[in-house]
Order: C-alpha cells, then structure tokens, then sequence
C-alpha cells in the first residue's frame, strides 16, 4: 500500500499532470490523422524523453500511446475511415450514426467507451498481471495459427451481404501480404524484380489505401455538398449525461468487450488492430438485433471503442512481467525502459516500485483525461467538418493521407502502392467486396504462415510434422472455437429457418 | 482538420528551407543530417541511433534527423541508398554485418552490393550466445550437444532471421560439433524471449545481451567471443570448450561511394567521440563497444565474409538441390 501512496504523490505534481493532458491531446491528434499510429508517434517522442526523467519519460508515452488509440476513432466517425488500425470496426457503426446526425452523440459514447476500456485494462494490469503473464507464452507457433484462423473466421460475419465476396475480399489480403521477403526463410517472392517490394505491402499502407481513398473519391462525387448536407439534421442533444448513461446500460457489453480487448492484448503481437474486429463481432453475435449493426447502432461502437483502449494498458502485462511487448507501440516503451536500466521482471514492481505504479496509474489518469480534452477537441473537430464542403475536404484529407503514408516508412513506394491499392479498392467496392475483409486478410495471412511454418520447424523430428500443430489443449480450444465460429453463420440461418417455422405468420 | 491544414503548410516551408540550403564540402556540415535506420522503430538499431543521436548533434552542430526505412530485413533502404543517396555527407545509413554480406548472396535481387559504400565506422559488436531457459534439463553445452545427438532435427533453435548472425552461426555450430538442430527463424529477437519461456523452442542461437537482460530466466550455455564476457563472467566461450566459433552482428555506418574524404573524416571523428561518450551505457545494455574505422572496417567486412563463406556456400547448394 505504501508504494501505491507514494506512486500516487508522485502523480500530483502539476507538471506531471501536464504531462498528461499534452500527451492525450497530441495522441489523439496523431490518432485522428489517417497513416499516424500510434506507434510512429511513440517513436517521434522517444528523443524527447531521454532528457526527462524516467517517470516523467513514460507517463508522456503511456498518455500519448492512449490518446491515440481512442483519436483514431474521429476519423472512423465524421469520414469513415480509420484513423488507425485499431478503429476499422468503428466505422462500421460511427459514420452512419454521423450521417443520421448522431455524429457528437456517436463522438460521445466513443470517448465513454475509450475512457472507461483504458480504466479496465489499467484494472487488469495493477490485478491480474502474473496469472495472465503466465497464459501469454502458453501462445506458441501453433496457437498463433490456430488465432489467425479464427481471426479469418471473422470474415463471414464482417462481409455484408455475400459470403463469397467476403472470402474473395480475404484471399485477395492473404495474397498481398504474400509480396515481400517472406517471414520464415527470407527468400524474397513476387517482388517482380524490384528491390524495393522486399519490403511488400505495409498493412498500415493497406489500410489507408483501402478504407481512406475510396471514401475521398465516394466524397469527390458529392463535391459540393459537406457531412452536415449529406447527414439528417436533428435537433437531439448528446448531453454528457445521456451519452454515458447509453454506454453504461448494456454493462454485459461493455464487460465482455473489455475481456476481449485484454486476452488479444496479452497475445505478443497483437494488439487494438485485432481486438477491436474481434470485440465488434462478438457484440454483433451476441445482439438481439445482429441485422441492426451497420446502421449505426451503439453498441457496436461501444464494444469496438473500449475493447481497443484496453488493449494500452492490457498489452503491457507481459511487458512489464516478462519483457515481451504485448502490441507493436509496446516495443518503443520497452527500449526506453532499457534505456533508463529498468529491466522487466519483479524486480520492476519491487525496487523501483514507486516508478512502476506511477506509471500504471497515469495511464489510468491518461484515460480519464480523455474524457474533457475529447469532448473538447471532439466538438471542434466536429463543427470543422461538419461545414467544410467536401472539396475542400477531399484534398485536405487526401494530402494528409499522403503525407502520413509517406512518414510511415519514408518511401514513395509507399504512396504509390497506397494510390494503387484505393483505386482497385474502389472499384473492388462497386462490385461488392468491401475492404476490411482485405485488410484482415492481410494482417491474419502473415501470422498464420509464421505459426504455421515454425510449428512445422518444431515438428521436424516426427514423420508427419504438421501433428505439432494439434499437440497442445490451448490449440484445441481455439480450434473448437474456430469451428464454432466458422459454422455460426449456418446455424444462425438453420436456428431462424426453426424459429419462423415455429411461428408462422408470426410478427418475426 | 484547421490543424492539419495548418501542420502541412508549416512541413512544406520547413522542407522548402532543408532542400534550398547551400551545399559543399569546405563547410561541411552546415544542414541537417538524415541518419536512415534500416529497421523498425524501437529495435536495437533504433534505440541505439537514438543514443547517438544528441551527441552527434553536439559534435557536428547540425540537427541530426533519425528516420526509419524498414522493410526486407534492411534491404529496402539499403538498395535504396546504393541506388539514389548523394554523397554529400548529408545522408548516412546504419549497417549490418552479417545481413550486408549474407543477403546480396542468397537473394537474386537484393538489390545492393556488400562493397557497395563507404564504410565510417563500426561502433559496437553483439556476440552470438546459446541460450537455453533456466529450468531446462540442459546445463552445459555438452548436455546440450548430447540431447541433440540422441534425437536428430527434434532440439530446436529460435533465432532473429534468416542468413542473420544467428542463423550462421548455429549452422556452424551444427558442423563442428557434428549435430543435426533444426533452426527455427522469428521476425527478431522480440518474439523470442516468450517462445524460449513457454516451451516453444529448445534454445535459441542469439545476441549475448539477451542472456544478459533476462539472467533470473535463462541460461547462457557459451558465448561466441575469444574471451569471457565481463557481464556474464561465468559462461564459457565456445572456443574454451574447443569449439572454434567466434561470431556476432556488428553495428556501424556508411555513406554512399564517392563522398569526399574530408567529409568522411569530419562524420568519423564525429562517431567516434559519440561512441566513447555513449560507451558506458551501452556495455550496460550488454554490447560490446568497438570503435572500428576506415581500411580497418571494410577489412573487417571481408574477413567476416571469408569466415561465412563456407557456411553460406553449403546453403546455395542445398538449394539447388531443392
């Protein structure tokens, strides 16, 4: 207790505070720009913290690294694209209630949502940390691909409408993410000749091409007109009260997501660009009313929103335990706690306990003060483009899009692949095969051929090593829930074809 | 959105201002530098630039831009920079050895040459270590030669890459010691630490600084050095148990082919005194600092080369075979 009194006093101090709100505010900055992660702004900041003192260091990058998770969900609301991968599912909610009008309410319940999902995964990592360390490297090769699989899975509930679009959607990610030096071996394929695609397909690159651009060029054809001509005007207010009263009604949701959000979390390697896919669906699974989502219910967005704000601090519970970064960002945050000689382990919650736990709870304070600076820096973002007639607007976007592809790795490769990719991603769309399915294609297929190839590797002394791949029971628990989940489509039909056989001419 | 308006316009002029800045060798440096890091931000390449980062700023009194071109194991910004980098001082660029020697060999279109820059400096050096988890039932290196013997391909050896030092290095390994261990690549040392921990692999073939940072968790059965490591003075080097394996990644810097000698010089100095003053912190975080320079460092890349060649030839014809 006393090391949390003493973390407490030092989290009182002004500048700290400061801190804190600057490093929310910047990240949502960051977060809301499309091709800005979290990661990269991480990365930017590092040099600044080497003059700080440690604490000061981290509590900058642990509230940075949380404004930027809850900023990506702007962009997803007002333009429908994701700001960064953690938010591709709150599109899928946020921008038609944005389109109905609902845009602040829809801003509203994703601060909530963000707020309270970064309090949770604070929660686990101050309470559950050792036991929940142990089970993260029970994941081996084999788990990782029996993930992968069922993150593949999610395809057939993500693709609206036809089923065979979405798999077509999913085959066409999976053989992007083929391009480049493959992972296992290092031999380089389907480069064409070009040294420059040793380095294949950026996922974030992916992203911005396939959600960001078609959305311009969808906007470019309505040039004159702005969001507050195209959305329904309505005189509802989403006052505070009301907003948090919404997200707090459905706890069970809420619950579950923050769940979610924390087992992807502890996943080495995984991190809100999962969780948030992940959560979405189960909310959709568990709804009354799963044909509702897509048309801006809230739900959805409540279960997207606070399962990736879990992720920030969740991912960090085999970070501080056991060194292993939990999510990409994780990696920067661990670097600088080696340069400042803190090494993880129990020794991290002992010795330099007092450090350990103001850090932890500053990032639940970091969650805290998202509420105030979002609801600020959300209503003007808002009001900007709610009025800003799509041709200044498209541009505007469209430069900054380029401008965050380019930074991401410093290469026109990168710009040029993006433009290519939005082009056949719009024409993809006419025809019905919607871009998350792609990018989940693209972020799955690489993780399923590392586990995949190094189970195999592992596998090497029995005659048949793919056996390696059904060794374990965590792999047979997430195989069992991959057939559920693949067949879930199935049974719901089969479950409704029972239901309105039961009562015919009834109501449903 | 205001905000991001304003923000491109403020690059723009910014960049407008970093390209029209006069040029040449008589005052060099009077832009800033762009140090191109061939990895993901947050790697050890990254951190390390980082470090160096201030002090170079200090010595040279220009800003000094760390930017990251990852992709294809650092071949992607190093084929760029062979291609396209103007040998004014102006761009500088991290490297490897052994991923410079390794991949114009085993990949058709790597894209760059080994020989293919100016080679500043090598500032630091991470030895290979074979390194097993603390409650293994392998205690010494010649338990772990006897389990790989009684059960071929089954012992399994996680490593950063492929063709990296550590690849290499256990292959040889494997030749001397007249074994068959089944090498396991992972996307860098990161992903590592948690298969070691859960069982995943049997050891791994890796840099002697994660030995170091996870000491209450591992077992460090040798290192790869002629002599005992100060910061694990109880592991013994291969070559005491009579196994002659010395082996590891160095770190350093190039500029392109045809920058002018003063300019190299003036950058060089400039490393060298950043690495002296960054010594202490890096032996802390476990590498060991070198401060190799000039004919000494692209004489380093050539006995390096001479000393894979054999490993990296056995590797061309097991393909060939495939």
């Amino acid at each position: 207790m006393d090391i949390f009194l003493q973390a407490m006093g030092e989290l009182t101090r002004p500048y700290v505070i400061l801190l804190i709100f600057g490093g929310v505010s910047a990240g949502l900055f960051v977060g809301a720009m499309p091709g800005l992660t979290a990661t990269m702004a991480l990365a930017v900041l590092l040099p600044f913290t080497f003059t700080m003192t440690p604490l000061n260091g981290l509590v900058s990058l642990g509230a940075v690294y949380m404004g930027a998770i809850y900023g990506g969900s702007f962009a997803a609301i007002l333009v429908n694209t994701p700001g960064t991968p953690s938010s591709i599912a709150t599109a899928f909610e946020g921008y038609p209630m944005a389109k109905q009008g609902r845009a602040m309410e829809a801003i509203g319940i994703a601060t909530i949502s963000s707020a309270i999902g970064g309090i949770a995964g604070v929660l686990f990592l101050l309470f559950l940390a050792p036991p929940l360390a142990v089970l993260s490297i029970r994941f081996g090769p084999a788990e990782f691909f029996w993930v992968a699989i069922l993150g593949l899975t999610l395809i057939a509930s993500l693709s609206e409408g036809s089923l065979l679009k979405g798999l077509l959607g999913g085959t066409i990610g999976i053989m992007l993410g083929t391009i480049g030096v493959s992972p296992i071996g290092g031999e380089s394929r389907f480069t064409l000749g070009f040294p420059v695609m040793q380095g294949g397909i950026e996922m974030i690159v992916a992203l911005i091409g396939l959600f960001v651009m078609p959305e311009l060029y969808n906007m470019a054809a309505l040039a004159r007109t702005s969001l507050g001509a195209v959305s329904v005007s309505s005189k509802e207010k989403a006052s505070f009260w009301r907003v948090t009263l919404k997200v707090l009604s459905k706890p069970g949701n809420l619950v579950r997501s923050c769940i979610i959000g924390e087992i992807v979390a502890i996943i080495p390697g995984a991190g809100g660009n999962i969780a948030n896919l992940v959560a979405y669906n189960e909310a959709k699974r568990a709804s009354k009313h799963p044909e509702r989502f897509g048309t801006g219910t809230s739900e959805g967005l409540i279960a997207t929103e606070s399962s990736n704000n879990v992720t920030v601090a969740g991912s960090m519970v085999p970070l501080l335990t056991l060194g292993i970064p939990g999510a990409p960002p994780d990696a920067v945050i661990l670097g600088v706690m080696l340069l400042h000689g803190l090494r993880p382990g129990l020794e991290l919650f002992t010795t330099s306990g007092v450090l350990t736990y103001a850090f932890i709870i500053s990032m639940g304070l970091a969650a805290i003060a998202m509420v105030p600076v979002g609801l600020l820096g959300g209503r003007l973002i808002y009001r900007v483009i709610f009025r800003t007639p799509y041709y200044f607007l498209v541009p505007t976007i469209g430069l900054a899009t380029i401008i965050g592809t380019f930074a991401l790795r410093n290469s026109m490769t990168d710009v040029f692949i993006m433009l290519i990719l939005g082009t056949i991603g719009y024409l993809l769309k006419q025809i019905g095969i919607m871009p998350a399915p792609i990018v989940l294609g693209l972020i799955l297929g690489a993780i399923a051929e590392v586990g995949y190839v190094q189970a195999i590797l592992g596998g090497m002394a029995y005659r048949v090593p793919q056996v390696r791949l059904f060794e374990n029971p965590l792999s047979w628990i997430l195989i069992g829930i991959v057939v559920v989940s693949a067949a879930w489509p199935f049974i719901l039909i089969l479950l409704r074809r029972m239901r309105s056989g039961n009562k015919k001419g009834g109501a449903q | 959105m205001k905000k991001i308006v304003i923000g491109s316009l403020v690059l723009c002029a910014l960049l407008a201002i970093v390209l029209v800045g006069p040029s040449g060798a008589q005052n060099f440096p009077n832009k800033p530098i762009n140090y191109i890091i061939s990895f993901n931000p947050g790697g050890e390449s990254d951190i390390t630039a980082r470090l160096q980062q201030s002090y170079l700023e200090k010595a040279l009194g220009v800003t000094v831009n760390v930017t990251h071109k990852p992709g294809g194991g650092g071949a992607v910004a190093w084929s760029e920079f062979q291609r396209t980098a103007r040998p004014d001082g102006y761009t500088i660029i991290g490297v490897n050895i052994p991923h410079i020697i390794a991949q114009p060999i085993e990949r058709r279109d790597a894209g760059y040459t080994t020989e293919g820059w100016e080679l500043l400096i090598w500032f630091h050096f991470t030895p290979n270590a074979l390194i097993v988890q603390k409650e293994s039932s392998i205690k010494t290196l010649e338990d772990f030669i006897a389990l790989a013997k009684s059960k071929p391909k089954a012992v399994t050896v996680a490593g950063s890459g492929s063709y990296s030092a550590n690849h290499l290095e256990i292959l040889r390994f494997n030749k001397l010691a007249g074994i068959d261990t089944t090498y396991v690549p992972h996307t860098g040392t990161g992903p590592i630490v948690p298969a070691l921990m859960g069982g995943h692999v049997t050891s791994t073939m890796n840099y002697s600084m994660v030995g170091v940072q996870y000491q209450d968790r591992m077992r460090t059965l040798a290192v790869a050095t002629d002599e005992r490591l100060e910061v694990l003075p109880d592991v013994p080097t291969f070559k005491e148990l009579g196994y002659e394996i010395v082996g590891g990644a160095y770190r350093g810097v190039a500029v392109p082919k045809g920058t002018p000698p003063e300019v190299i010089k003036i950058l060089t100095d400039a490393f060298i005194k950043t690495t002296e003053q960054i010594a202490d912190k890096q032996r802390e975080m476990g590498f060991e600092v070198t401060t190799v320079t000039g004919k000494e460092a692209h004489e380093l890349v050539g006995r390096m080369k001479a000393g894979y060649s054999d490993i990296l030839e056995d590797l061309a014809k097991q393909r060939q075979e495939q």
